[in-house]
């Protein structure tokens, strides 16, 4: 159990804590907590949001991403991303309205920056965060092309990911509950 | 999903073994405990004859329950058990408070083995003063205890279109309730000092799926709570330990466990869980995004689906009945299918945004009965039937089902979910 060993390191980080002061600490009301150093906030700060700005240096196209896809995607999402047995990410534009809806990458994603985003914070699923960023690139791009928003050869990067339009950009409405029910 | 109860008893049984024969129990024979009340588990050794004349077992340092207990959560089918879910066995819950140990679970990728005295919480983003905590860091600050039901927006998913879950704990198991000890995070916020650019908090957990959230920073100033407590002791590992977010009345997945990092920015992240999953599907083909809130629900506990009632005579109807919004008013009874209601009595003291007991005594004549539960909440909102509801939403929107629930009791007394 590692309770002996959490109490030990907390006594230790109780002691710097002393030893540092007041002064150094973050929270200035409780004198507890450090300031992060840059390195840290690199490391952790792997959330992309729709602008990009997170987006680390590197590139892809369909082309460089169809390999990665084929070895470490297509076993669970299937040979071009619509056999599953895990979720359909390829097809399903113009069923979102129908009795059979489809939500896939294509047709229900409204941006492309979240594809970069969970592909490295969460797959391949038994190995996160273990792609390089050409990897994903090249995974996006691949993705993007197989559901015909870009082309096979188009360069996919921190520049042009967060120009990507995708199809169901609007297809997304406020929360408007509570609602009123025909009684 | 596929397995549909009909309103036959035999319909029922078969499709009770099938849905048994795909859960996933980690006890293996446990299974049964899904039946009811009132079965002899093969103890060996046998209970003594008589208790008063035998010593009986010497203290220990850690409690477990009776070996005649046999309530467990059951693991929906999915291709994975770590990207799975599991439902709480309300059937055999009392009072109001979930049992730690029996608290549904959501993991995406997983149940984190998480060492404590490594663990750390970054806030950073829109902030004057970006900070590392420990645990010890954020045990020092003022703490609170406040008792909240958390639900999945997925709890009763599989209920739209027909009845499909056989029982009260594959229909309505994906909530569960618990006092949760923490610090609020309008205590942090005040102190790392947010810009006035901060509109929105990204909660990233410490899992394998990194999972992510984002939330509007004014719930995050009213009553967001970072819980290192459950029920009096650490979080379990399945809740989020050593570190969760607490969202009152805010669906499940927002209560992002394992925390380790809160990021203050200027607009919404757009993560996989707020765009792909946890938007809700209309018919015109728009989805609704961030429908944060869960709304007033109830359900009747007992009697409810696989149960069986030994004969007519006097019961007392029990359920639970709970609202995102804030306190429970009202909960009302009806054996007749909505056609007459009766009002429960609440278990006092009703608490916000927390399961509430309510109870009704109940005589039974012995012919068919069609019982439903009516919650309506502290702000007039009233739970909708099924046909209100879906005459709204449709019937592909999966989340946020808080429709009015059916069981129907058979002459014989068995008891089956029904849509009325």
């Amino acid at each position: 159990m590692s309770t002996p060993r959490a109490a030990a390191v907390g006594a230790v980080l109780a002691t710097c804590a002393a030893l540092a002061g007041p002064a150094l600490a973050q929270l200035p009301s409780y004198g507890v907590g450090r300031p992060p150093t840059p390195e840290e906030i690199k490391a952790w700060d792997i959330a992309v949001g729709p602008d990009g700005a997170e987006l680390p240096p590197g590139e892809g196209t369909a082309v460089s991403g169809k390999p990665v896809y084929d070895a470490k995607c297509a076993a669970c999402h299937g040979a071009t991303g619509r056999e599953g047995p895990q979720d359909v990410l390829v097809g399903g534009q113009g069923s979102l309205a129908t009795t059979k809806p489809l939500k896939t990458i294509g047709s229900y994603w409204p941006y492309a920056t979240t594809i970069y985003d969970y592909v490295y914070r969460a797959m391949p699923f038994t190995q996160p965060e273990s792609l390089t960023a050409d990897e994903v690139y090249g995974v996006t791009a691949y993705l993007l092309y197989l559901n015909g928003i870009i082309g096979e050869q188009d360069v996919i990067d921190r520049r042009t990911l967060p120009r990507v339009q995708m199809p169901n950009r609007h297809g997304f409405v406020p929360d408007p509950r509570p609602e009123r029910f025909p009684r | 999903m596929t397995n549909r109860a009909g309103d036959s008893g035999v319909g029922r049984r078969s499709s009770r073994r099938s849905f048994l024969a795909r859960l996933t129990v980690g006890g293996g024979a446990l299974a049964a405990g899904l039946a009811g009340p009132a079965r002899a588990p093969a103890a060996d050794p046998p209970a003594p004859a008589d208790p008063t004349r035998e010593l009986g077992q010497p203290v220990r340092p850690y409690g477990t329950r009776s070996r005649f207990e046999t309530a467990v959560r059951v693991q929906a089918r999915t291709p994975t058990t770590v990207a799975a879910w599991t439902f709480t066995p309300l059937q055999d819950s009392r009072g109001t408070i979930t049992p730690s140990a029996l608290h549904f679970e959501r993991h995406h990728a997983g149940v984190p083995d998480i060492d404590p005295a490594r663990h750390r919480l970054l806030i950073h983003g829109l902030v004057r003063r970006p900070v590392v905590l420990t645990l010890a860091d954020l045990e020092r600050l003022p703490a609170v205890s406040r008792i909240h039901m958390i639900e999945c927006s997925g709890n009763g998913s599989t209920e739209w279109a027909t009845p499909t879950m056989p029982d009260v704990q594959g229909t309505h198991g994906l909530t569960s309730c618990s006092e949760w000890t923490g610090v609020l995070l309008a205590t942090l916020l005040e102190e790392v000092g947010v810009e006035p650019a901060g509109r929105w908090v990204l909660a990233e957990g410490g899992d394998a799926a990194a999972m992510t959230r984002s939330l509007p920073i004014d719930k995050c100033r009213a009553d967001v709570l970072l819980a290192y407590g459950q029920n009096g002791e650490a979080l379990r590992p399945e809740q989020g330990y050593p570190l969760r977010l607490v969202v009152p009345g805010w669906e499940g997945n927002t209560h992002v466990k394992w925390l380790r990092r809160l990021k203050v920015g200027a607009a919404p992240a757009q993560t996989r869980e707020e765009t792909a999953k946890y938007t809700d599907l209309l018919p015109d083909g728009t989805a609704r995004q961030f429908t944060f809130v869960m709304e007033a629900k109830s359900v009747i506990t007992f009697p409810s689906g696989g149960q069986r009632l030994p004969g007519p005579g006097r019961y007392e109807l029990r359920g639970l009945a709970w609202s995102g919004r804030g306190a429970v008013r009202t909960v009302e009874v009806s054996t007749d299918g909505g056609r007459r209601w009766q009002a429960a009595e609440l278990q006092a003291p009703v608490l916000p945004i927390a399961h509430t007991r309510f109870r009704l005594p109940w005589r039974w004549d012995g012919r068919d009965a069609l019982l439903q539960s009516r919650c309506t909440d502290e702000t007039g909102y009233v739970q909708p039937t099924l046909a209100e509801l879906s005459a709204v939403r449709g019937l592909r929107s999966h989340y946020h089902q808080n429709a009015i629930q059916s069981w129907k009791v058979a002459a014989d007394g068995r008891v089956s979910n029904v849509h009325a």
